[in-house]
């Protein structure tokens, strides 16, 4: 993804340019109404534009850009078109669209260059150039950075506009009545004399008006759809066994393919013997794969590894454990986690970092502050661990290609495919099926290019390569570990006035003007009056990516946590102590306010009624265009494990679209971000993963899951983030609340009490 | 060929007795709603009954079948099965939906042993089922209701 340094875009913000705003608001979302090339239609399907489809049978077809990876995301932007249609809600379906540039996302990758509060001229001018690139090239759709709603917005509103504008003309023009005294409703258009048609009726003379020039979306309070906690349309084929994910791809004549990977990070087969291999019976071939690079937003490789290809999964798995495989271990033979850590040590011990906060005068300040505090941080590596293991599913017959991937990324998919098999992009067909969770990991094409590889050796015949579990932990691209070293000054009344952190890790392979690693603590909220953030990157071999909420899953964790620090310090209570560094800051307080009520803030719970004694923690923080606050209430039980009985959440993101969704999001995310502040840590030793299965890297299971409570704040404009919002606060919020209670400060995840 | 009674049909299979059920069912009759997770019983992504009990077949060889009956999630039914799919629905349980099929069949196993779970008793029936997407403070309000519903 191409990344400009988004801080050089706060130069002169002090613009108005309210005409700009128009422009931009207006203009791309315009553009993004058509296709260049007309919809493909079914018999009795008419296309009213790029997005919206309508059949005899009354059905209105959404063409659907975004993955299904649980963040219900087809729920709600069918939702969007459905209330300005003014369609029966029973009547949408999907389609999967294609690679036209009106499906690219626009606001993933906006999001990922600009600041999130600058609104300013050199902001706006900056956007509106770049989605004006994004407008011209095809293949960027893509799901991740919590953006699909924040981007279909408005495109998909103003689709189902247009498209019920033009059906009421139909209508009118039919009827011989004035388009005024026509309306619609939930699938028909009507006119006051009685006159009545359904919108499949319409469909084909409404596709022969013209396009309207403008179109009036409704304001909130016609909304009919959004805004309401409507049911997932993915509920049926998920509870019957009937969804199709990309491991359930059948084609016919489908061969099935197992990889055993280099154990060593980047390394790569030296030679194999497949003899005892090749005598199981369905074993058709083995093969070598090379190391492939998974792509956007990661660095590293995936290491290279042998495949056996075989007729059935387990034909395919016996015979693999056959093949008697000699590795080429590369450089990384060295290190170890011990070795990870003690380079981003030597990186704070000697490097001042790139600075990307930089307010009035920090060590003055330092040397001037009646009190100071000094804290370090770390997290380790993590994975992703979906619960369908990395698959991928190639045809690769009479020079085109047929893919089945759960991707979050099907253009970057497409090219990849496109270059192992040496053919143009436009050979390339990708299907994209649900897919089994995908939390950043589904970016990344590694595994689909391996598969691509071997459909290169099956005569014609599809491949399937399913990783197994131990590959699939010892082989992703992993949330990169990060140090943190942190100092505060604090001014004789207790006040914050120095702030100082440095944070040492990767930075996926950015360079330094796009560097994003330490979002979440270098534009934090808090109005610290001296303040420098800055970030020293240190690459590894180890493959690392984006993970669920990216670096907000640790800044958060370092932000929330000695701001905590600095409260003790003063002897000041943690949420007052936030409320005097947001003064002016409206929205922040608001959820700060709702979230002491939610979360039952105030005198420490004491023994609960099950003996426990508890204390609760808060964290605050801004992600995705979104705030989130949470307060966890924690009990440690006699051999010391941390146990969590309650999460409170308040979110504030903007504009609500389907608040079922969003407390979902919410409890996954909190879930997710347990699961790393209790128990997630992959280690590394001789250059190999130790992790394999569920046994050493354990997930939150149901007995430890605490009860949730989500209230939601959604008075604004525009839609912010949700999916990966509720994973940042969460481990602050448990290690205060640990705090509270035992006065251990932990500083390390996993969280372990001494 | 081995003869394996699955969802009310008896069927003949070409797989070799030391097979995971999994990939026979998977592999072999087509049966794609139970879910390969962990290869090691660590998940329950794979979960089936065997005359009502749950199990994880990818630790199930073929050979230890024998005459039992094989419930999937394609076959599941019955009053439980029915409440706890409304309630699921009711709820919004699914998010990916990939372990879904295993916390039903596990759900459905505990509810027709123990009409009334506790919290207790859910915890300790349903905690071999990992889901990655958070749902189980759903699954656990789900239950509750569809025992009040059975």
């Amino acid at each position: 993804m191409p990344k400009i340094k988004r801080r050089h875009f706060l130069i002169g913000t002090a613009g108005t340019a309210g005409a700009l705003l128009v422009g931009w608001l207006a203009l791309p979302p315009r553009a993004r109404l058509f296709a260049a090339r007309a919809l493909p239609v079914s018999p009795g399907q008419t296309a009213l534009n790029g997005w919206v489809k309508i059949g005899s049978d009354n059905t209105v077809t959404l063409m659907m850009a975004q993955a299904e990876m649980g963040q219900g995301v087809h729920t709600g932007l069918a939702m969007l078109v459905a209330d300005e249609l003014d369609a029966a809600w029973d009547s949408m379906r999907l389609e999967q669209a294609g690679f036209d540039p009106i499906y690219n996302n626009q606001a993933a990758i906006a999001d990922a260059m600009f600041e999130p509060d600058d609104h300013g001229l050199a902001r706006r001018m900056g956007e509106h150039v770049v989605r004006r690139i994004l407008r011209e090239i095809p293949g960027l759709a893509g799901t991740g950075g919590s953006s699909s709603i924040k981007d279909e917005w408005l495109p998909l509103r103003q689709a189902g506009a247009a498209a019920r504008l033009m059906l009421l003309k139909a209508a009118a023009r039919q009827w011989g009545v004035p388009l005024a005294e026509c309306r619609t409703d939930s699938g028909r258009v009507l006119h006051a004399a009685g006159s009545s048609a359904s919108y499949g009726e319409l469909a084909a003379a409404a596709a022969r008006e013209a396009l309207p020039d403008t179109v009036t979306l409704k304001s909130p309070a016609q909304f009919k759809f959004i805004g309401q906690p409507l049911r997932r349309i993915d509920n049926a084929p998920k509870l019957y066994g009937t969804a199709v994910f990309a491991s359930d791809a059948l084609p016919a004549q489908l061969l099935y393919a197992s990889v055993s990977l280099c154990p060593t990070v980047g390394g790569k087969v030296a030679r194999f013997d497949a003899r005892r291999a090749l005598t199981v019976h369905g074993v058709r071939k083995v093969v070598s794969l090379a190391p492939v690079a998974g792509g956007i937003g990661a660095a590293g490789v995936t290491s290279g590894g042998v495949a056996v290809i075989a007729d059935t999964p387990f034909h395919a798995m016996r015979a693999l454990e056959l093949v008697h495989i000699e590795w080429d271990h590369g450089g990384a033979q060295g290190l170890s986690s011990k070795k990870m850590f003690s380079d981003l040590t030597q990186a704070l011990d000697t490097h001042e970092g790139h600075a990307h906060l930089s307010r009035g005068d920090v060590e003055g300040a330092l040397r001037g502050a009646a009190q100071t505090l000094t804290a370090e941080y770390r997290v380790p590596l993590l994975a992703h661990a979906t619960m369908e293991p990395m698959n991928a599913t190639v045809q690769f017959k009479g020079g085109a290609a047929t893919v089945w991937a759960g991707t979050q990324a099907p253009g970057a998919t497409r090219g990849a495919v496109a270059k192992v098999l040496g053919i143009a992009t436009d050979k390339v067909q990708v299907i994209v099926p649900y897919l089994g969770g995908g939390f950043g990991r589904r970016y990344l094409t590694d595994c689909v290019q391996q598969a691509a590889a071997l459909a290169r050796e099956t005569d014609g015949a599809p491949v399937q390569l399913i990783w197994s579990r131990e590959q699939d932990i010892a082989h992703d691209y992993y949330r990169p570990a990060f140090m943190a070293r942190c100092r505060a000054g604090l001014d004789p009344a207790g006040r914050l006035v120095a702030w100082k952190m440095t944070s040492a890790g990767s930075s996926l392979g950015a360079p330094f003007f796009a560097d994003m690693a330490d979002d979440g603590a270098s534009n934090t909220a808090y109005q610290f009056p001296h303040a420098r953030v800055a970030h020293q990157s240190v690459e590894s071999p180890v493959p690392v990516g984006i993970w669920r909420s990216v670096s907000h899953s640790y800044t958060a964790f370092f932000v929330e946590s000695f701001i905590d620090e600095a409260a003790a310090a003063a002897h000041h209570d943690p949420l007052a102590y936030r409320q005097s560094l947001l003064q002016g800051n409206a929205a922040h307080l608001r959820v700060l306010q709702r979230l002491a009520q939610l979360g039952g803030w105030g005198p420490a719970p004491g023994v609960a009624p099950d003996g426990t004694r508890r204390a609760r923690g808060l964290a605050l923080h801004r992600c995705f265009g979104s705030i989130v606050g949470q307060i966890a209430e924690v009990s440690v039980n006699p051999s010391q494990q941390i146990r969590v009985h309650r999460v409170a959440c308040v979110i504030d993101c903007g504009v609500a679209v389907n608040p079922n969704l969003i407390r979902q999001q919410i409890e996954g995310g909190i879930v997710y971000g347990l699961t790393a502040a209790l128990h997630g840590e992959i280690t590394l030793d001789k250059g190999q993963v130790q992790q394999s299965n569920f046994h050493d890297y354990v997930p939150l299971r149901m007995y430890e899951c605490p009860e949730i409570v989500t209230e939601i704040i959604a008075d604004g404009v525009l839609p912010g983030g949700v999916a990966e919002c509720g994973v940042p606060p969460v481990a602050a919020a448990v290690a205060n609340a640990v705090y509270a209670l035992t006065g251990q400060r932990l500083r390390s995840l996993p969280l372990k009490l001494a | 060929m081995t003869t394996l009674k699955v969802n009310g049909q008896t069927l003949s299979v070409a797989a070799e007795p030391q097979t995971p059920l999994l990939w026979v069912l998977r592999g072999e009759l087509r049966l794609l709603g139970t879910k390969f997770g962990c290869g090691r019983a660590l998940c329950g992504a794979c979960t089936v009954h065997l005359d009502g009990q749950a199990v994880r077949s990818c630790v199930t060889p073929l050979a230890l079948v024998g005459g039992r009956e094989v419930t999937t999630i394609e076959g599941l039914g019955g009053p439980q099965a029915q409440a706890l799919r409304q309630a699921w629905s009711e709820v919004d349980v699914v998010q990916c939906g990939y372990c879904q099929s295993g916390q039903l069949m596990s759900a459905c196993a505990l509810l027709t042993s123990n009409p009334q779970p506790s919290d207790a008793d859910i915890d300790s029936a349903m905690s071999g089922n990992v889901c990655r997407c958070g749902t189980y403070p759903r699954i656990r309000a789900a239950i509750h209701l569809a025992a009040k519903k059975a």
